[in-house]
């Protein structure tokens, strides 16, 4: 480690924490329906869009219609996205001539975006038209992030409201979110992204002839557009293979930093608008308090393993740190507070190959989302994520104690503890059922690219980043089979649906509540031993879920490779 | 329930439009107007000819040029479509080799990288960069120390001085952004091409 690594990684923590306050702001001035400096321009794309959808922006919806819509809307997108797919060999903007995309591989995609998770069992570059990735791919970047967000507002006013039916308007939040947060953001920043070197054009893949002579076929694109949204999003889903390790989609140092700062920018600033909702911003700074610590406690880990390298190089000569996989122009520093980054979110862009990472630096970004993404988290998804575990936190301090437990003035009663449970046990049911299924399916195995543990963490890594809507992958892995196709989806979709739907409960039974004025027996929930609480509770639940797993995978790979054993 | 399914289909379609059509092709046009060298991928020229993208890396193996990291991108094998075969620095298929870090094939294929570079220039330590591949495998740009390691090997292929070629790759040199982010790096494509127009000179 060095101390101009240690100041990048502090000067990103300063940037995001200077944009809380402004962008949350910002956002809780959206979401109330208030002006903003864009309503002029807006307003009337707003009110053609009410008027087309047959929507009546003041009338809001119960819990059960706003689950409903998003479930409608989601089917529709999935619809157009594989049919896009299939087709795109008769469809224009095809330069490169991909044939159609294949049934298995067309589901799991679709699946992959309308969830978030924008895994990838294909190459961009070798397989989608320029159709597929703007009006598919990038349109559901925009659509899978609004979700997140309008479903953490709904759970927010959950809180805030006292005797309420309703949550608000998926149509009207939907439209807002995509017309006056992630729009107006992605356009300049797609344009610095083209300055920085991205390319943006619908021309044909480029023929150069090297200085030596030989042919090489530069894939471009319209890239910029997507990589823009695919970071602001949390979506991660990258144009080319190599994702944002590729120079066309991360061409510089200023650029990934840019990129990192963005992936945390509307996850982080959620917090502060939790806080301005409920009518106290420090509510908020506590939530963002705790994913800190989390966060903090995985960069210096991972950014220590990669740092030290491996013993097996270090015995060639080879010092200076694992690269590995790793692009000069990030370093080690740059990549390890990538792959953390990207893995606290659930945004699954990588800038280098987590397969190659040392055992413990690649168990890092594993940990990350078996905890449920919930360091800053996807947008919307991570605070939604959180406040789970916030209201298990908060129960179990009740108990302690003997009464009922009180969130921002609610009550939290059996059915949200009931509730939280469900969301937060799903996901280890994903991950570790089908890991242990597909440790005995003999093509299965077969399919990992590596022997021996890191084999096994392949697996584990492909069926944990599904689950969790993140989309890195341990890319060694051949998954672009039937097998792992429709299992990888189902693992996509309970874990994005099976989140959504308890969330959404919680909330509608959180607004139906009388608010109780905080009292002396209440557990102040804005400072030191509340954020230990929640970090105690994240931790212990993760751990006694998954470190049985981790054994099997990086802890005896690591252990094997002090040893000397190659596999 | 039903009551739902006009707005989202309307909303499905307009906001397709919208984000899917309409953003990028804004963007493609604003891109192509202001930045055009850009917009179109960094395309370096030489006598008219397109000769690669100043931002991705390609395959060096003769003597007279700096050489950039091993690349693992792969093609499809031309007789067996369901293999590949290696192609590196294939700029149409990005890839890294995403072997871990106890991989026996790794460690062998780092031992031969070594053994071949020990070749050109025995007394120096081999930069770690030179012997690893990059996550895209077409990473453009070396370590300086990798740059310096191979100017014994180019100023005498070239019949050069080496103060020369120092010279040419401390101009190539960039340094972090803002001497804070990133690490400093030379361009391989570049500094080839001004080892071609110096010799041209």
């Amino acid at each position: 480690m060095t101390i101009i690594g240690w100041i990048q990684i502090l000067l990103y923590c300063a940037v995001v924490a200077a944009l809380v306050k402004p962008l949350g702001g910002y956002m809780t001035r959206v979401f109330n329906g208030e002006r903003t400096f864009l309503s002029p321009v807006l307003r009337p794309v707003e009110a053609a869009l009410y008027w087309a959808g047959g929507v009546d922006k003041t009338r809001e919806q119960h819990w059960l219609s706003y689950t409903i819509a998003m479930l409608f809307f989601h089917a529709g997108g999935f619809l157009i996205l594989y049919a896009l797919m299939r087709t795109q060999a008769l469809l224009p903007l095809n330069p490169a001539e991909q044939l159609a995309v294949a049934e298995d591989l067309s589901f799991n995609t679709a699946v992959s975006f309308i969830t978030n998770t924008n895994w990838q069992n294909y190459g961009g570059e070798s397989t989608m038209s320029y159709l597929v990735q703007m009006a598919g791919l990038t349109h559901q970047n925009f659509l899978s992030a609004a979700t997140g967000i309008v479903l953490a507002i709904a759970l927010i006013r959950g809180f805030t409201r006292a005797s309420a039916r309703t949550i608000g308007n998926f149509w009207v939040d939907m439209t807002r979110c995509t017309l006056y947060i992630l729009l107006p953001i992605c356009i300049p920043y797609a344009l610095f992204l083209v300055w920085q070197g991205i390319p943006q054009t619908l021309g044909p893949y480029v023929e150069a002839t090297t200085l030596e002579g030989a042919k090489q076929t530069i894939a471009v694109g319209p890239v910029a557009s997507q990589v823009a949204i695919k970071m602001l999003g949390t979506n991660g889903g990258g144009f080319f293979n190599a994702n944002a390790a590729h120079p066309f989609e991360n061409p510089t140092a200023l650029s990934n930093f840019v990129q990192m700062i963005s992936i945390f920018a509307i996850g982080a600033a959620l917090t502060n608008v939790f806080g301005r909702m409920v009518g106290n911003e420090r509510q908020g700074w506590a939530i963002l308090a705790a994913m800190g610590v989390l966060f903090m406690a995985g960069v210096a880990a991972c950014y220590a393993a990669e740092a030290a390298g491996t013993p097996l190089l270090d015995a060639l000569g080879v010092t200076g740190g694992n690269m590995e996989g790793k692009e000069v122009r990030f370093g080690i520093v740059g990549s390890a507070l990538f792959a953390v980054i990207t893995t606290a979110a659930s945004c699954g862009a990588v800038n280098a190959m987590h397969d190659s990472f040392t055992a413990l630096g690649g168990m890092i970004p594993l940990i990350n989302m078996q905890l449920g993404e919930i360091i800053v988290g996807g947008v919307g998804a991570g605070l939604y994520g959180m406040l789970l575990f916030v209201i298990v936190a908060i129960f179990v301090a009740g108990l302690m104690v003997g009464r009922t437990p009180e969130y921002v003035g609610k009550k939290i009663e059996a059915k949200e503890v009931k509730m939280a449970m469900l969301a937060i046990l799903v996901l280890p049911l994903m991950y570790l059922g089908w890991t242990a299924v597909a440790a005995v399916v003999p093509s299965a195995v077969a399919a990992a690219g590596n022997q021996g543990p890191h084999g096994f963490t392949e697996m584990l890594y492909l069926y944990t980043s599904s689950t969790a809507n993140n989309g890195s992958a341990f890319a060694g892995i051949s998954a672009n089979t039937m097998f792992y196709n429709l299992t990888g989806a189902v693992a996509m979709f309970v874990g994005r649906f099976f989140m959504i739907i308890p969330a959404m409960a919680i909330a509608g039974s959180l607004a139906a509540k009388k608010t109780v004025p905080a009292s002396g027996g209440t557990l102040p929930t804005t400072g030191s031993l509340f954020v230990g609480l929640v970090v105690g509770v994240i931790v212990i639940i993760g751990g006694l879920t998954f470190f049985p797993a981790l054994s099997l995978g990086p802890i005896v790979e690591h252990l094997a490779m002090l040893a000397g054993t190659t596999f | 329930m039903l009551r739902e399914i006009r707005p989202a289909i309307v909303f499905i379609v307009a906001l397709t439009l919208i984000t899917g059509v309409a953003y990028p092709f804004a963007i493609t046009g604003i891109a192509q107007m202001i930045f055009p060298y850009k917009a179109q991928g960094s395309l370096l020229e030489r006598d008219g000819k397109i000769v690669g993208s100043a931002l991705i890396g390609q395959e060096f193996a003769s003597e007279g040029y700096f050489h950039g990291r091993p690349s693992a991108t792969t093609a499809p094998d031309p007789n067996d479509a369901t293999k590949t075969v290696p192609v590196p620095y294939n700029a149409a298929n990005s890839g890294g080799s995403n072997l871990g870090p106890a991989s026996k094939a790794l460690i062998e294929r780092v031992q031969g990288e070594i053994e071949k570079r020990k070749q050109e220039n025995p007394w120096a330590q081999v930069p770690a960069d030179l012997v690893t591949t990059s996550g895209s495998g077409l990473d453009p740009d070396i370590s300086p120390e990798a740059a310096l390691f191979q100017i014994p090997r180019v100023a005498k292929a070239r019949n050069l001085p080496e103060s020369q070629v120092r010279q040419l790759v401390a101009e190539h040199t960039s340094d972090r952004f803002a001497g804070l982010l990133g690490e400093p790096r030379v361009n391989v494509l570049e500094l080839n091409l001004a080892l071609d127009r110096m010799a041209a000179r």
